[in-house]
């Protein structure tokens, strides 16, 4: 019951959520994603290349780091963070960008599109495109091409197009629109490499199974370091990739808890905020049924999050499931309480995480004190701030 | 599942005519709620056979920057499901056949079984749901049925001959052909894989088939209408509207265009 494999249909469904709500013009390339992804998933060749750019491009295994000082904080709980910040692009974007971009050649396409919100996806994108010899097209917000200047600048580096959407309200959710309608229009030659576990079949069971390398590796690190399982796994959660991908391991280890923290914005009573589980009702969005934040005429309620890379008004479908069983919990935190967190790991030790990060930072604060000294926290490091170097001295009226 | 829908009726009548219907697609709220309604009365005057009301979604990526900024504006005038089936049953009112374009997700919201009674109360015929996979449609399925109104799927150049077979099994009223692999919006051309995908579904199925994508004047309509048994209309009409200086001369072009494409669908054979 508690294995995902066991609840997955072979339409993509955990339980009501997920599915495909597409034009049919995308089946047939859905259909040729996830018969790529199948096969390539029992192919020795394709999981030793992919092996090898973990080992010698991106960095892997990332560390795990115990961060004693910060743990002070938190109830004086054993905190335990997976160090994602470390891989190359400053972010665990790149373990689905590099198997997706395998996946493209092995389709025999050229081109591949995607969206970003921050940037990192679109960055770790424009990364495997050049590193591959794919073309790239990144759509990207109007609002956040202005916010996010510098990463638009790396991903043109990078040999990337970058297209500012001016539909909708111009950010992730309108760059996901455009993306989608370019895929309909260039599917022949181009695959839609989204970034996160939502999106119609296969693209949430894909992204996990490229994410859940995160989990694993956690899993035997923490024992070889404590002897034993965390008690909590924290993570982040926009639209739930770094999320899913620590937790995968664990679904199976039913005494650890398992924990995602939602952007809370200026707090989810106000009705500003990115917390589609704490907030939001059963809907579709872009190809899935999950949570969605929208209004009674089912159309989306625009988010608010002070980190770019929450702010999505959909969730993946699994984590719609994992809370439903109660498998998984869910909590919103605030933009002040994420900000408070931020600036606690700076200080107490060394690492500058990305706000989207800081959300899980603060939950482990949260958490820690509500369980105590006895307890251990593994908390996914899912990304490094330097991208947020500006959003926070402004935040913290740091002068530039 | 067996229908005697307005839509229905309009085939018997059109095939009888040895000709394609028109049929043309307005958002509901567009340009305004009562703007909406008068050019829903200019189509029909003007010869269009069968209207579509969208039902304007945040995120519609099936459509390209007309419908798009035409959606914007609808729910800028606080479109929202009443206005839609005011829409629908004013369509109805003026003696067309007239359906309800919409992407999943409201309906979904609203209760598939109360809004397909909603569309049959206000006269309606069906509903065209372009980002409904059959794969989904099971509860929707069984809504249409219980109200006897069309479900109307949409076929891509790019859906395989063993999936024409389910889709179109599962359509009523019409066969939405899209005529190529994009978004909504006019071109220059007809692409020739309206006519191929055409073929293929005649192969597979005795159903009225309308072509939708890129239609947006007599000669392109004419083209369309030498095979295929409706011609839809969506962007050309939302452009009339939206180039015109006012409300009024909107009306005017709307009207002009649209008798313009009732020609075309009449000299086609």
């Amino acid at each position: 019951m508690l294995d995902s494999k066991l609840v997955i249909d072979g339409l993509g469904h955990f339980g009501p959520y997920g599915g495909r709500f597409v034009p049919e013009a995308l089946i047939g390339a859905l259909e040729e994603l996830e018969a790529a992804h199948s096969s390539a998933l029992l192919d020795p060749i394709f999981q030793a290349e992919l092996s090898e750019l973990h080992r010698t491009y991106s960095g892997r295994p990332s560390i795990i780091t115990e961060a004693k000082r910060f743990a002070e904080h938190a109830g004086g709980a054993r905190i335990i963070l997976k160090r994602e910040d470390l891989n190359h692009t400053g972010s665990h974007k790149i373990n689905n960008v590099l198997g997706q971009a395998l996946l493209t050649k092995r389709m025999g396409k050229t081109r591949i599109i995607a969206e970003t919100g921050a940037g990192q996806h679109g960055v770790a994108s424009a990364t495997a495109a050049a590193l591959m010899g794919l073309e790239c097209v990144v759509y990207m917000g109007e609002e956040d091409t202005k916010r996010q200047s510098l990463n638009v600048a790396r991903m043109k580096l990078l040999g990337a197009q970058v297209v500012p959407v001016t539909s909708g309200s111009r950010t992730l959710k309108d760059a996901i629109n455009e993306a989608m309608r370019d895929w309909v229009t260039n599917v022949e030659n181009t695959h839609y490499l989204l970034g996160t576990v939502a999106g119609p079949h296969p693209f949430p069971t894909m992204v996990r199974d490229f994410h859940k390398i995160i989990g694993e590796e956690a899993r035997a690190q923490v024992i070889e370091l404590t002897g034993r399982l965390p008690d909590a796994v924290l993570a982040c959660v926009g639209g739930g990739s770094n999320a899913i991908g620590i937790f995968h391991d664990f679904i199976k280890d039913k005494d650890v808890r398992l924990i995602g923290l939602e952007a809370g914005g200026d707090g989810v009573e106000t009705g500003r905020h990115a917390a589609t589980i704490t907030g939001g009702t059963r809907g579709v969005l872009h190809g899935t049924r999950s949570y969605v934040l929208q209004d009674e005429n089912g159309q989306t309620v625009e988010s608010h999050s002070i980190s770019a890379g929450l702010d999505y008004p959909g969730v993946g479908p699994e984590h719609a499931y994992l809370h439903d069983i109660g498998r998984a919990e869910y909590r919103a935190i605030t933009d002040a309480q994420a900000m408070a967190a931020f600036a606690l790991l700076c200080k107490t030790e060394g690492i500058i995480p990305a706000i989207e990060t800081a959300h899980a930072l603060a939950g482990a604060l949260q958490v820690g004190n509500e369980l105590g000294p006895d307890a251990t926290l593994l908390i996914n490091l899912s990304g490094r701030g330097d991208k947020d170097v500006q959003t926070a001295a402004n935040y913290f009226g740091i002068p530039l | 599942m067996s229908t005697n829908t307005a839509l229905d009726q309009l085939f018997v009548k059109t095939r009888a005519e040895n000709r394609a219907a028109l049929i043309a697609y307005i958002p509901a709220g567009f340009p305004s709620q009562a703007g909406c309604h008068k050019v829903i009365e200019t189509l029909a005057k003007a010869g269009v056979d069968a209207i579509e009301i969208g039902y304007p979604y945040s995120d519609p990526v099936m459509d390209g920057p007309t419908i798009q900024a035409a959606a914007t504006q609808a729910l800028e005038n606080g479109t929202g499901v009443t206005e839609v089936f005011a829409a629908l049953k004013h369509a109805t009112d003026q003696g067309v056949a007239a359906v309800v374009m919409t992407y999943w997700n409201p309906i979904e919201k609203y209760g598939a079984a109360k809004f397909a009674q909603a569309i049959a109360d206000n006269g309606g015929s069906g509903v065209i749901t372009p980002d409904l996979t059959i794969e989904e449609s099971d509860e929707w399925r069984a809504a249409v049925n219980s109200s006897s109104i069309n479900p109307i799927y949409v076929v891509a150049p790019s859906t395989k001959p063993e999936r024409l077979v389910k889709v179109t099994d599962q359509c009523g009223g019409f066969i939405y052909a899209a005529s190529l692999m994009g978004v909504t919006g006019a071109r220059s051309g007809i692409s020739s894989g309206a006519g191929e995908l055409v073929a293929r579904l005649r192969k597979v199925s005795d159903k009225p088939i309308s072509v939708g994508l890129g239609v947006s004047n007599r000669e392109q309509a004419k083209e369309v209408a030498a095979f295929a048994d409706g011609v839809i209309v969506g962007s050309a009409f939302i452009k009339a509207i939206q180039d015109a200086p006012d409300e009024e001369s909107g009306l005017v072009a709307v009207a002009h265009l649209a008798s313009e494409l009732a020609k075309g669908v009449r000299e086609a054979r």
